[in-house]
Protein backbone atom coordinates (compact mmCIF):
# COMPACT_ATOMS: atom_id res chain seq x y z
CA UNK A 1 0.00 0.00 0.00
CA UNK A 2 1.25 3.78 -1.16
CA UNK A 3 0.23 6.12 1.46
CA UNK A 4 0.92 9.72 0.81
CA UNK A 5 1.73 12.64 2.77
CA UNK A 6 1.00 15.96 0.35
CA UNK A 7 1.57 19.12 2.11
CA UNK A 8 -0.65 22.01 1.65
CA UNK A 9 0.05 25.73 0.78
CA UNK A 10 -1.02 29.20 2.23
CA UNK A 11 -0.34 32.98 2.91
CA UNK A 12 -1.75 35.84 4.38
CA UNK A 13 -4.61 33.65 5.80
CA UNK A 14 -5.37 32.17 2.56
CA UNK A 15 -4.99 28.51 1.36
CA UNK A 16 -3.13 28.30 -2.28
CA UNK A 17 -4.98 26.92 -5.33
CA UNK A 18 -2.09 24.23 -5.03
CA UNK A 19 -3.21 23.04 -2.02
CA UNK A 20 -6.38 21.42 -3.67
CA UNK A 21 -4.28 20.45 -6.67
CA UNK A 22 -1.94 18.38 -4.58
CA UNK A 23 -5.10 16.34 -3.21
CA UNK A 24 -5.78 15.28 -6.64
CA UNK A 25 -2.36 14.47 -6.98
CA UNK A 26 -1.93 12.67 -4.04
CA UNK A 27 -5.48 10.72 -4.30
CA UNK A 28 -4.54 9.48 -7.57
CA UNK A 29 -1.09 8.12 -6.48
CA UNK A 30 -2.59 6.70 -3.51
CA UNK A 31 -5.36 5.10 -5.26
CA UNK A 32 -2.82 3.58 -7.65
CA UNK A 33 -2.16 0.90 -4.86
CA UNK A 34 -5.08 1.61 -2.14
CA UNK A 35 -3.25 3.52 0.22
CA UNK A 36 -4.10 6.45 2.12
CA UNK A 37 -4.24 9.93 1.72
CA UNK A 38 -2.90 11.71 4.20
CA UNK A 39 -2.44 15.94 4.55
CA UNK A 40 -0.72 18.55 6.63
CA UNK A 41 -1.69 21.55 7.19
CA UNK A 42 1.27 23.38 8.70
CA UNK A 43 0.78 27.20 10.46
CA UNK A 44 -1.63 29.96 9.96
CA UNK A 45 -5.32 28.83 10.75
CA UNK A 46 -5.08 25.41 10.78
CA UNK A 47 -8.66 24.64 11.64
CA UNK A 48 -10.32 27.12 8.87
CA UNK A 49 -7.56 25.63 6.29
CA UNK A 50 -8.41 22.03 7.50
CA UNK A 51 -11.96 22.29 6.53
CA UNK A 52 -11.28 23.94 3.78
CA UNK A 53 -9.18 21.43 2.46
CA UNK A 54 -11.22 18.10 3.88
CA UNK A 55 -12.35 17.36 -0.18
CA UNK A 56 -13.32 14.20 -1.14
CA UNK A 57 -10.64 11.39 -1.06
CA UNK A 58 -8.90 12.87 1.50
CA UNK A 59 -8.36 9.97 4.32
CA UNK A 60 -6.64 12.16 7.36
CA UNK A 61 -5.52 15.92 7.68
CA UNK A 62 -2.96 16.57 10.01
CA UNK A 63 -2.80 20.09 12.10
CA UNK A 64 0.23 21.51 12.76
CA UNK A 65 -0.27 24.87 14.74
CA UNK A 66 2.49 26.71 15.00
CA UNK A 67 3.31 30.16 13.71
CA UNK A 68 1.00 32.47 11.66
CA UNK A 69 2.85 31.95 8.30
CA UNK A 70 5.26 29.52 6.62
CA UNK A 71 8.59 29.08 8.44
CA UNK A 72 10.89 26.79 6.07
CA UNK A 73 12.17 25.46 9.94
CA UNK A 74 8.84 24.83 11.15
CA UNK A 75 7.61 23.15 7.78
CA UNK A 76 11.31 20.76 8.08
CA UNK A 77 10.50 19.66 11.59
CA UNK A 78 7.15 18.99 11.18
CA UNK A 79 7.24 17.10 8.01
CA UNK A 80 9.93 14.96 8.99
CA UNK A 81 7.92 13.85 11.86
CA UNK A 82 4.96 13.30 10.58
CA UNK A 83 7.13 11.07 8.27
CA UNK A 84 8.35 9.53 10.96
CA UNK A 85 4.58 8.73 12.68
CA UNK A 86 3.15 7.98 9.32
CA UNK A 87 6.16 6.01 7.04
CA UNK A 88 4.06 6.89 4.17
CA UNK A 89 5.70 6.05 0.50
CA UNK A 90 5.64 9.20 -1.00
CA UNK A 91 5.35 12.82 0.26
CA UNK A 92 4.40 15.32 -1.96
CA UNK A 93 4.46 19.24 -1.91
CA UNK A 94 3.98 22.09 -3.71
CA UNK A 95 6.45 22.97 -6.42
CA UNK A 96 5.65 26.63 -4.99
CA UNK A 97 8.68 29.30 -3.78
CA UNK A 98 7.97 27.67 -0.36
CA UNK A 99 7.69 24.32 -1.44
CA UNK A 100 11.08 24.43 -3.08
CA UNK A 101 12.36 26.09 -0.25
CA UNK A 102 11.53 23.00 2.45
CA UNK A 103 11.07 20.14 0.57
CA UNK A 104 14.54 19.64 -0.62
CA UNK A 105 15.21 19.77 2.94
CA UNK A 106 12.63 17.62 4.21
CA UNK A 107 14.68 15.07 1.73
CA UNK A 108 18.01 15.63 2.63
CA UNK A 109 17.30 15.06 6.43
CA UNK A 110 14.85 11.94 5.93
CA UNK A 111 17.98 10.52 3.02
CA UNK A 112 14.99 10.32 0.62
CA UNK A 113 15.42 10.84 -3.47
CA UNK A 114 13.46 14.32 -4.40
CA UNK A 115 12.46 15.09 -7.84
CA UNK A 116 11.03 18.09 -8.19
CA UNK A 117 8.49 20.38 -10.60
CA UNK A 118 6.84 17.07 -11.37
CA UNK A 119 3.58 17.07 -14.24
CA UNK A 120 2.74 13.28 -13.85
CA UNK A 121 3.45 10.50 -11.01
CA UNK A 122 2.61 7.04 -11.22
CA UNK A 123 3.60 4.15 -9.25
CA UNK A 124 3.16 0.63 -8.60
CA UNK A 125 3.61 0.64 -5.20
CA UNK A 126 7.65 0.46 -5.37
CA UNK A 127 8.29 2.01 -8.19
CA UNK A 128 7.67 6.10 -8.93
CA UNK A 129 7.36 7.03 -12.33
CA UNK A 130 8.10 10.89 -12.58
CA UNK A 131 7.38 12.87 -15.48
CA UNK A 132 8.79 16.18 -16.09
CA UNK A 133 10.32 18.65 -18.11
CA UNK A 134 14.10 19.94 -18.96
CA UNK A 135 15.86 22.46 -21.04
CA UNK A 136 12.61 24.89 -20.53
CA UNK A 137 9.92 22.73 -21.44
CA UNK A 138 11.70 21.51 -24.83
CA UNK A 139 12.14 18.09 -23.82
CA UNK A 140 9.99 15.64 -21.08
CA UNK A 141 11.49 13.12 -19.30
CA UNK A 142 10.35 10.15 -17.24
CA UNK A 143 12.10 8.87 -14.37
CA UNK A 144 11.90 6.47 -11.62
CA UNK A 145 13.14 6.15 -8.13
CA UNK A 146 12.56 3.11 -6.24
CA UNK A 147 11.09 2.78 -2.80
CA UNK A 148 9.76 6.51 -0.29
CA UNK A 149 10.68 9.83 -2.08
CA UNK A 150 10.10 13.29 -1.94
CA UNK A 151 8.57 15.10 -4.85
CA UNK A 152 7.32 18.57 -5.76
CA UNK A 153 4.26 19.01 -8.46
CA UNK A 154 3.74 21.97 -10.94
CA UNK A 155 0.17 24.03 -9.85
CA UNK A 156 -2.58 24.03 -12.30
CA UNK A 157 -1.13 20.48 -14.07
CA UNK A 158 -3.72 18.26 -11.50
CA UNK A 159 -7.43 19.65 -10.99
CA UNK A 160 -8.69 20.87 -8.22
CA UNK A 161 -10.14 18.43 -6.07
CA UNK A 162 -13.60 19.35 -5.22
CA UNK A 163 -16.78 17.76 -3.20
CA UNK A 164 -16.27 17.35 0.50
CA UNK A 165 -14.78 14.83 2.97
CA UNK A 166 -15.07 12.82 5.72
CA UNK A 167 -11.50 12.70 6.83
CA UNK A 168 -10.41 12.93 10.39
CA UNK A 169 -8.54 15.74 11.34
CA UNK A 170 -6.47 15.96 14.25
CA UNK A 171 -4.15 17.93 15.64
CA UNK A 172 -0.21 17.02 15.83
CA UNK A 173 1.72 17.67 18.12
CA UNK A 174 5.34 18.55 16.42
CA UNK A 175 7.73 19.18 18.68
CA UNK A 176 9.29 21.85 17.21
CA UNK A 177 12.94 23.12 18.13
CA UNK A 178 12.99 27.15 18.34
CA UNK A 179 16.00 26.76 18.56
CA UNK A 180 16.94 25.40 15.09
CA UNK A 181 14.72 27.65 13.56
CA UNK A 182 17.39 30.45 12.07
CA UNK A 183 15.28 32.42 9.88
CA UNK A 184 12.30 35.05 10.76
CA UNK A 185 9.91 36.54 8.37
CA UNK A 186 9.29 40.01 9.18
CA UNK A 187 6.44 40.42 6.66
CA UNK A 188 5.67 40.87 2.91
CA UNK A 189 5.20 43.50 0.26
CA UNK A 190 3.39 43.76 -2.74
CA UNK A 191 5.87 44.73 -5.57
CA UNK A 192 4.05 44.64 -9.00
CA UNK A 193 1.36 47.72 -7.95
CA UNK A 194 2.20 51.19 -9.36
CA UNK A 195 -0.17 53.61 -12.29
CA UNK A 196 -0.74 51.14 -14.74
CA UNK A 197 -2.60 47.46 -13.83
CA UNK A 198 -2.19 45.54 -16.57
CA UNK A 199 -5.00 42.77 -15.37
CA UNK A 200 -7.47 45.50 -16.41
CA UNK A 201 -6.32 45.70 -20.05
CA UNK A 202 -8.88 44.72 -22.90
CA UNK A 203 -5.84 44.16 -24.81
CA UNK A 204 -1.81 43.25 -23.82
CA UNK A 205 1.06 44.02 -26.30
CA UNK A 206 3.48 41.78 -24.85
CA UNK A 207 6.80 41.27 -24.80
CA UNK A 208 9.59 39.26 -24.27
CA UNK A 209 13.12 38.32 -24.58
CA UNK A 210 12.80 38.56 -28.89
CA UNK A 211 13.13 41.98 -28.90
CA UNK A 212 16.51 41.54 -27.91
CA UNK A 213 17.73 45.18 -26.78
CA UNK A 214 15.87 47.73 -24.79
CA UNK A 215 16.15 50.20 -28.12
CA UNK A 216 13.72 48.24 -29.68
CA UNK A 217 10.88 48.47 -26.93
CA UNK A 218 9.73 51.35 -29.02
CA UNK A 219 8.53 49.63 -32.03
CA UNK A 220 6.04 47.35 -29.12
CA UNK A 221 4.91 50.83 -27.45
CA UNK A 222 3.79 52.07 -31.06
CA UNK A 223 1.48 48.97 -31.43
CA UNK A 224 -0.06 49.31 -28.16
CA UNK A 225 -0.59 53.28 -28.90
CA UNK A 226 -2.12 52.02 -32.72
CA UNK A 227 -4.21 49.67 -30.55
CA UNK A 228 -5.02 51.54 -27.93
CA UNK A 229 -3.61 48.13 -25.57
CA UNK A 230 -1.31 47.92 -22.83
CA UNK A 231 1.87 47.09 -22.89
CA UNK A 232 3.56 43.81 -21.02
CA UNK A 233 6.12 41.40 -20.44
CA UNK A 234 7.37 38.46 -20.16
CA UNK A 235 10.19 38.10 -16.85
CA UNK A 236 13.28 38.45 -19.03
CA UNK A 237 12.43 42.27 -20.13
CA UNK A 238 11.74 43.11 -16.40
CA UNK A 239 15.10 41.34 -14.94
CA UNK A 240 16.45 43.57 -17.50
CA UNK A 241 14.79 46.74 -15.99
CA UNK A 242 13.35 47.77 -19.22
CA UNK A 243 9.93 47.46 -17.90
CA UNK A 244 8.85 48.12 -14.35
CA UNK A 245 7.24 45.11 -12.47
CA UNK A 246 3.74 46.04 -12.85
CA UNK A 247 4.02 45.18 -16.18
CA UNK A 248 5.43 41.22 -15.46
CA UNK A 249 3.05 38.58 -16.69
CA UNK A 250 3.46 35.47 -15.01
CA UNK A 251 3.75 33.27 -11.75
CA UNK A 252 5.88 35.89 -10.04
CA UNK A 253 3.94 38.92 -11.51
CA UNK A 254 0.49 39.00 -12.39
CA UNK A 255 -2.23 37.01 -13.90
CA UNK A 256 -4.12 38.04 -16.99
CA UNK A 257 -7.16 37.38 -17.99
CA UNK A 258 -7.45 40.34 -21.45
CA UNK A 259 -10.00 39.57 -24.68
CA UNK A 260 -6.47 39.45 -26.84
CA UNK A 261 -3.23 38.77 -25.69
CA UNK A 262 -0.74 39.30 -28.16
CA UNK A 263 2.73 37.03 -27.20
CA UNK A 264 6.09 39.14 -29.00
CA UNK A 265 9.26 37.20 -29.12
CA UNK A 266 7.82 35.07 -25.54
CA UNK A 267 8.73 31.60 -25.92
CA UNK A 268 6.15 30.56 -23.49
CA UNK A 269 7.67 29.02 -20.11
CA UNK A 270 5.29 27.69 -17.91
CA UNK A 271 6.17 30.42 -15.22
CA UNK A 272 4.73 32.75 -17.81
CA UNK A 273 1.85 30.69 -19.38
CA UNK A 274 0.41 30.65 -15.82
CA UNK A 275 -0.29 33.93 -16.21
CA UNK A 276 -1.79 34.22 -19.28
CA UNK A 277 -3.24 31.15 -20.20
CA UNK A 278 -6.87 32.62 -19.23
CA UNK A 279 -6.76 35.24 -22.28
CA UNK A 280 -9.93 35.26 -24.04
CA UNK A 281 -7.40 34.90 -27.77
CA UNK A 282 -3.80 34.45 -27.34
CA UNK A 283 -1.87 35.20 -30.76
CA UNK A 284 1.94 34.60 -30.70
CA UNK A 285 4.27 35.90 -33.30
CA UNK A 286 7.75 34.23 -32.82
CA UNK A 287 10.28 32.85 -35.07
CA UNK A 288 10.44 29.61 -33.49
CA UNK A 289 7.48 27.39 -34.51
CA UNK A 290 8.31 24.95 -31.86
CA UNK A 291 8.29 27.30 -28.99
CA UNK A 292 5.73 26.30 -25.91
CA UNK A 293 3.75 29.64 -26.80
CA UNK A 294 2.62 27.91 -29.60
CA UNK A 295 1.14 25.05 -27.77
CA UNK A 296 -1.53 27.62 -26.00
CA UNK A 297 -1.87 30.25 -29.08
CA UNK A 298 -5.25 30.43 -31.03
CA UNK A 299 -3.35 32.04 -33.98
CA UNK A 300 0.32 32.85 -34.55
CA UNK A 301 2.45 34.03 -36.72
CA UNK A 302 5.87 32.03 -37.20
CA UNK A 303 8.24 35.24 -38.64
CA UNK A 304 10.52 37.77 -37.14
CA UNK A 305 9.37 40.23 -34.89
CA UNK A 306 10.73 43.03 -36.63
CA UNK A 307 8.76 43.19 -39.86
CA UNK A 308 5.70 41.84 -38.73
CA UNK A 309 4.83 44.37 -35.66
CA UNK A 310 5.92 47.73 -37.57
CA UNK A 311 3.63 46.44 -40.20
CA UNK A 312 0.98 45.71 -38.29
CA UNK A 313 0.87 49.33 -36.77
CA UNK A 314 1.07 50.32 -40.02
CA UNK A 315 -2.51 49.03 -40.32
CA UNK A 316 -4.10 50.83 -37.65
CA UNK A 317 -2.17 54.37 -37.90
CA UNK B 1 33.51 37.16 4.72
CA UNK B 2 34.55 34.57 2.38
CA UNK B 3 31.96 33.87 -0.59
CA UNK B 4 31.74 30.28 -2.21
CA UNK B 5 28.97 30.50 -5.84
CA UNK B 6 27.93 27.46 -7.61
CA UNK B 7 28.67 27.58 -11.37
CA UNK B 8 27.26 25.32 -13.13
CA UNK B 9 27.85 24.76 -17.13
CA UNK B 10 24.45 24.00 -18.72
CA UNK B 11 23.57 22.45 -22.38
CA UNK B 12 21.64 24.83 -24.47
CA UNK B 13 19.59 23.07 -26.89
CA UNK B 14 18.45 24.08 -30.56
CA UNK B 15 15.39 25.35 -31.60
CA UNK B 16 15.14 22.26 -33.71
CA UNK B 17 17.24 18.95 -32.28
CA UNK B 18 16.89 15.46 -32.14
CA UNK B 19 16.55 12.60 -29.36
CA UNK B 20 18.90 9.75 -29.26
CA UNK B 21 17.64 7.65 -26.25
CA UNK B 22 17.71 9.69 -23.13
CA UNK B 23 19.59 11.99 -24.56
CA UNK B 24 19.67 14.86 -26.88
CA UNK B 25 21.74 14.41 -29.85
CA UNK B 26 25.12 16.00 -29.53
CA UNK B 27 25.21 18.33 -32.73
CA UNK B 28 21.94 20.01 -31.70
CA UNK B 29 23.93 20.97 -27.89
CA UNK B 30 25.68 24.18 -26.84
CA UNK B 31 27.01 25.00 -23.53
CA UNK B 32 26.69 28.16 -21.33
CA UNK B 33 27.03 29.79 -17.82
CA UNK B 34 24.10 29.10 -16.53
CA UNK B 35 21.74 32.14 -16.31
CA UNK B 36 20.93 31.79 -12.64
CA UNK B 37 24.19 31.47 -11.54
CA UNK B 38 25.39 34.58 -13.60
CA UNK B 39 23.37 36.59 -10.70
CA UNK B 40 24.65 34.51 -7.82
CA UNK B 41 28.37 35.35 -9.48
CA UNK B 42 27.48 39.15 -9.88
CA UNK B 43 26.07 39.57 -6.62
CA UNK B 44 29.02 37.96 -4.72
CA UNK B 45 31.80 39.91 -7.05
CA UNK B 46 29.14 43.22 -5.43
CA UNK B 47 29.66 42.31 -2.36
CA UNK B 48 33.75 42.22 -3.05
CA UNK B 49 34.07 45.32 -4.31
CA UNK B 50 31.58 46.95 -1.87
CA UNK B 51 34.68 45.33 0.93
CA UNK B 52 32.21 42.94 2.28
CA UNK B 53 33.61 40.20 1.15
CA UNK B 54 37.04 39.31 1.01
CA UNK B 55 37.58 36.36 -1.04
CA UNK B 56 35.10 35.27 -3.47
CA UNK B 57 35.29 31.21 -4.38
CA UNK B 58 33.23 28.98 -7.44
CA UNK B 59 32.85 25.59 -7.18
CA UNK B 60 31.95 23.49 -10.08
CA UNK B 61 31.05 20.07 -11.14
CA UNK B 62 32.44 19.29 -14.45
CA UNK B 63 35.04 18.08 -17.14
CA UNK B 64 37.32 19.83 -18.44
CA UNK B 65 35.81 21.23 -21.07
CA UNK B 66 33.70 23.27 -18.76
CA UNK B 67 36.29 25.51 -17.64
CA UNK B 68 35.63 27.86 -19.97
CA UNK B 69 32.79 28.89 -18.66
CA UNK B 70 33.87 28.84 -15.22
CA UNK B 71 36.97 31.16 -16.59
CA UNK B 72 33.60 33.46 -17.64
CA UNK B 73 33.13 33.88 -13.71
CA UNK B 74 36.88 34.42 -13.38
CA UNK B 75 37.00 37.14 -15.34
CA UNK B 76 33.68 38.66 -13.90
CA UNK B 77 35.94 39.44 -10.74
CA UNK B 78 35.52 35.78 -8.72
CA UNK B 79 39.07 34.84 -7.58
CA UNK B 80 39.81 31.53 -7.90
CA UNK B 81 37.62 28.20 -8.82
CA UNK B 82 37.35 24.53 -7.86
CA UNK B 83 36.28 22.25 -10.36
CA UNK B 84 35.40 19.05 -9.10
CA UNK B 85 35.13 15.95 -11.86
CA UNK B 86 35.96 11.98 -11.50
CA UNK B 87 35.81 9.34 -13.99
CA UNK B 88 33.11 8.03 -11.58
CA UNK B 89 30.93 10.89 -13.50
CA UNK B 90 31.37 10.42 -16.47
CA UNK B 91 29.16 8.26 -17.50
CA UNK B 92 26.06 9.64 -15.52
CA UNK B 93 22.88 10.86 -17.30
CA UNK B 94 21.47 12.92 -14.62
CA UNK B 95 22.98 13.52 -11.52
CA UNK B 96 20.69 13.56 -9.13
CA UNK B 97 20.57 16.57 -5.87
CA UNK B 98 21.87 14.13 -3.84
CA UNK B 99 24.71 13.58 -5.31
CA UNK B 100 25.41 17.10 -5.65
CA UNK B 101 24.60 17.57 -2.52
CA UNK B 102 27.48 15.09 -1.36
CA UNK B 103 29.65 16.57 -3.42
CA UNK B 104 29.13 20.58 -3.03
CA UNK B 105 28.34 19.62 0.83
CA UNK B 106 32.30 18.36 0.95
CA UNK B 107 33.66 21.46 -0.71
CA UNK B 108 31.78 24.07 1.38
CA UNK B 109 33.03 22.07 4.38
CA UNK B 110 36.49 22.19 3.13
CA UNK B 111 35.91 26.10 2.03
CA UNK B 112 34.13 27.00 5.08
CA UNK B 113 32.42 30.02 3.42
CA UNK B 114 29.96 32.37 5.39
CA UNK B 115 28.06 32.55 2.67
CA UNK B 116 27.11 30.10 -0.32
CA UNK B 117 25.03 31.41 -3.21
CA UNK B 118 23.71 29.63 -6.17
CA UNK B 119 21.07 29.96 -8.81
CA UNK B 120 17.62 29.04 -8.43
CA UNK B 121 17.55 26.43 -10.85
CA UNK B 122 20.08 25.08 -13.47
CA UNK B 123 18.39 26.33 -17.37
CA UNK B 124 18.89 22.43 -18.12
CA UNK B 125 17.55 19.90 -15.36
CA UNK B 126 15.97 22.18 -13.80
CA UNK B 127 15.72 20.92 -9.88
CA UNK B 128 15.63 23.86 -8.20
CA UNK B 129 16.68 21.93 -5.05
CA UNK B 130 19.84 21.66 -4.56
CA UNK B 131 20.88 24.99 -2.98
CA UNK B 132 18.70 24.09 0.40
CA UNK B 133 19.66 20.72 0.27
CA UNK B 134 23.58 21.88 0.80
CA UNK B 135 22.18 24.37 3.21
CA UNK B 136 20.06 21.29 5.49
CA UNK B 137 22.87 18.59 4.62
CA UNK B 138 25.60 20.91 6.12
CA UNK B 139 23.50 22.43 9.41
CA UNK B 140 23.38 26.05 7.18
CA UNK B 141 20.95 28.11 7.25
CA UNK B 142 19.43 29.10 3.91
CA UNK B 143 16.53 30.76 1.71
CA UNK B 144 15.57 29.53 -1.46
CA UNK B 145 14.28 31.95 -4.37
CA UNK B 146 15.90 35.46 -3.14
CA UNK B 147 15.66 38.47 -5.20
CA UNK B 148 17.35 40.77 -2.90
CA UNK B 149 20.31 40.53 -0.62
CA UNK B 150 20.65 43.56 1.76
CA UNK B 151 24.68 44.25 1.73
CA UNK B 152 24.88 45.26 5.71
CA UNK B 153 24.52 41.83 7.25
CA UNK B 154 24.11 43.54 10.30
CA UNK B 155 24.86 40.76 13.47
CA UNK B 156 25.38 38.34 10.94
CA UNK B 157 21.87 37.85 9.13
CA UNK B 158 21.37 38.46 5.84
CA UNK B 159 18.17 40.16 5.19
CA UNK B 160 16.55 39.14 2.05
CA UNK B 161 13.82 39.59 0.18
CA UNK B 162 12.18 36.50 -1.24
CA UNK B 163 10.05 36.34 -4.40
CA UNK B 164 6.78 34.43 -3.86
CA UNK B 165 4.31 34.18 -6.69
CA UNK B 166 1.65 36.83 -7.60
CA UNK B 167 3.77 39.94 -7.18
CA UNK B 168 4.50 39.38 -3.79
CA UNK B 169 8.17 39.46 -1.94
CA UNK B 170 8.80 37.55 1.64
CA UNK B 171 11.00 40.20 4.01
CA UNK B 172 13.17 37.15 5.93
CA UNK B 173 16.40 37.49 8.15
CA UNK B 174 18.42 34.70 7.90
CA UNK B 175 21.27 33.67 10.27
CA UNK B 176 24.81 33.47 8.70
CA UNK B 177 26.51 30.93 7.68
CA UNK B 178 23.38 30.53 5.22
CA UNK B 179 23.00 29.31 1.66
CA UNK B 180 20.84 31.66 -0.80
CA UNK B 181 19.20 30.76 -4.16
CA UNK B 182 19.07 33.76 -6.55
CA UNK B 183 16.72 34.63 -8.74
CA UNK B 184 17.08 36.17 -11.85
CA UNK B 185 16.61 39.84 -11.70
CA UNK B 186 18.29 40.43 -8.43
CA UNK B 187 21.09 42.73 -9.95
CA UNK B 188 22.13 43.00 -13.65
CA UNK B 189 25.08 40.69 -14.20
CA UNK B 190 27.93 42.57 -15.88
CA UNK B 191 30.07 41.34 -19.33
CA UNK B 192 33.71 40.34 -18.78
CA UNK B 193 36.03 43.04 -19.45
CA UNK B 194 38.57 42.45 -21.94
CA UNK B 195 40.98 43.03 -19.10
CA UNK B 196 38.72 40.58 -16.61
CA UNK B 197 39.04 38.19 -19.35
CA UNK B 198 42.91 38.43 -18.96
CA UNK B 199 43.47 38.05 -15.69
CA UNK B 200 41.01 35.48 -15.10
CA UNK B 201 43.42 33.13 -16.92
CA UNK B 202 45.87 33.62 -14.66
CA UNK B 203 43.43 32.90 -11.54
CA UNK B 204 44.04 29.40 -9.49
CA UNK B 205 41.28 26.58 -10.66
CA UNK B 206 41.73 23.59 -8.07
CA UNK B 207 41.00 20.41 -9.87
CA UNK B 208 39.51 17.71 -7.37
CA UNK B 209 38.81 14.23 -7.78
CA UNK B 210 35.89 12.60 -5.49
CA UNK B 211 38.72 11.09 -3.52
CA UNK B 212 40.33 14.45 -3.11
CA UNK B 213 37.42 15.80 -1.31
CA UNK B 214 36.65 13.02 0.66
CA UNK B 215 33.07 11.77 -1.23
CA UNK B 216 32.89 8.03 -1.84
CA UNK B 217 32.19 7.30 -5.32
CA UNK B 218 29.23 5.59 -4.31
CA UNK B 219 27.55 8.77 -3.79
CA UNK B 220 27.49 9.57 -7.16
CA UNK B 221 24.94 6.61 -8.34
CA UNK B 222 22.04 8.64 -8.94
CA UNK B 223 18.82 7.82 -7.14
CA UNK B 224 17.12 8.85 -9.92
CA UNK B 225 16.56 7.07 -13.26
CA UNK B 226 15.90 8.87 -16.30
CA UNK B 227 14.18 6.68 -18.56
CA UNK B 228 12.87 8.18 -21.53
CA UNK B 229 13.15 11.47 -23.23
CA UNK B 230 10.40 12.77 -25.97
CA UNK B 231 9.12 15.76 -27.19
CA UNK B 232 6.02 16.79 -25.36
CA UNK B 233 2.83 15.98 -27.54
CA UNK B 234 1.51 19.42 -28.71
CA UNK B 235 -2.15 19.95 -27.76
CA UNK B 236 -2.58 23.28 -29.81
CA UNK B 237 -4.80 23.43 -32.60
CA UNK B 238 -3.30 27.52 -33.57
CA UNK B 239 -4.28 29.01 -36.53
CA UNK B 240 -0.87 30.12 -38.43
CA UNK B 241 -0.72 32.54 -40.91
CA UNK B 242 1.17 32.39 -43.67
CA UNK B 243 2.86 35.01 -45.82
CA UNK B 244 5.07 38.10 -46.17
CA UNK B 245 4.63 40.15 -43.11
CA UNK B 246 2.30 42.26 -44.24
CA UNK B 247 0.47 39.59 -45.21
CA UNK B 248 0.32 38.19 -41.99
CA UNK B 249 -0.20 41.27 -40.54
CA UNK B 250 -3.04 41.85 -42.30
CA UNK B 251 -4.63 39.10 -41.13
CA UNK B 252 -4.13 40.00 -37.50
CA UNK B 253 -5.75 43.09 -37.87
CA UNK B 254 -8.64 41.71 -39.61
CA UNK B 255 -8.66 39.96 -36.29
CA UNK B 256 -8.35 42.57 -34.16
CA UNK B 257 -11.44 43.97 -35.50
CA UNK B 258 -13.47 41.23 -35.48
CA UNK B 259 -12.91 41.29 -32.19
CA UNK B 260 -13.92 44.89 -31.86
CA UNK B 261 -10.82 45.91 -29.87
CA UNK B 262 -8.89 47.83 -32.59
CA UNK B 263 -10.09 50.40 -34.64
Amino acid sequence: MTDVLAITDHRRGDLRDVSYEIVTAGRQLADETGGDLHLAVISGTVDDFAEKVNREGVDAIHTVDYGEEFNHDVYTQAITQLYDDLAPQYVLAPNSVNGLDYAPAVANQLDLPIVTDTIDLETDGETLIATREMYGGKVETTNELEGPAVATIRSTEWPKAEGTGDASIEAFDADIDEGAIGSTVNGFEEVAGGDVDISEADVLVSVGRGIEEEDNLPIIEELADALDATVSSSRPIVDNGWLPKNRQVGQSGKVVTPDVYIAIGISGAVQHVAGMKGSDTIVAINTDPNAPIMDIADFAIVDDLFDVVPALTEEFQ
Amino acid sequence: MKILVTVKEVATVEDEFEIQGTEIADQYLGADLNEWDDYAIEEAVQLQEEGIADEVVTVTIGPEDCEQTIRQALAKGADRAVRVWDDALEGVDLLDVNAKTEILSAVVEEEDPDLVLTGVQAGDDSFAATGVSVAENLGFQWGAVVNHLEHGFDDDVAAVRRELEGGVEELTDIELPAVLTIQTGINEPRYASLRGIRQAQQKPMNVQSLGDIGVDESAVDSELELTDMYEPESESDVTVWEGSAEETASELGDLLRDKGVAP
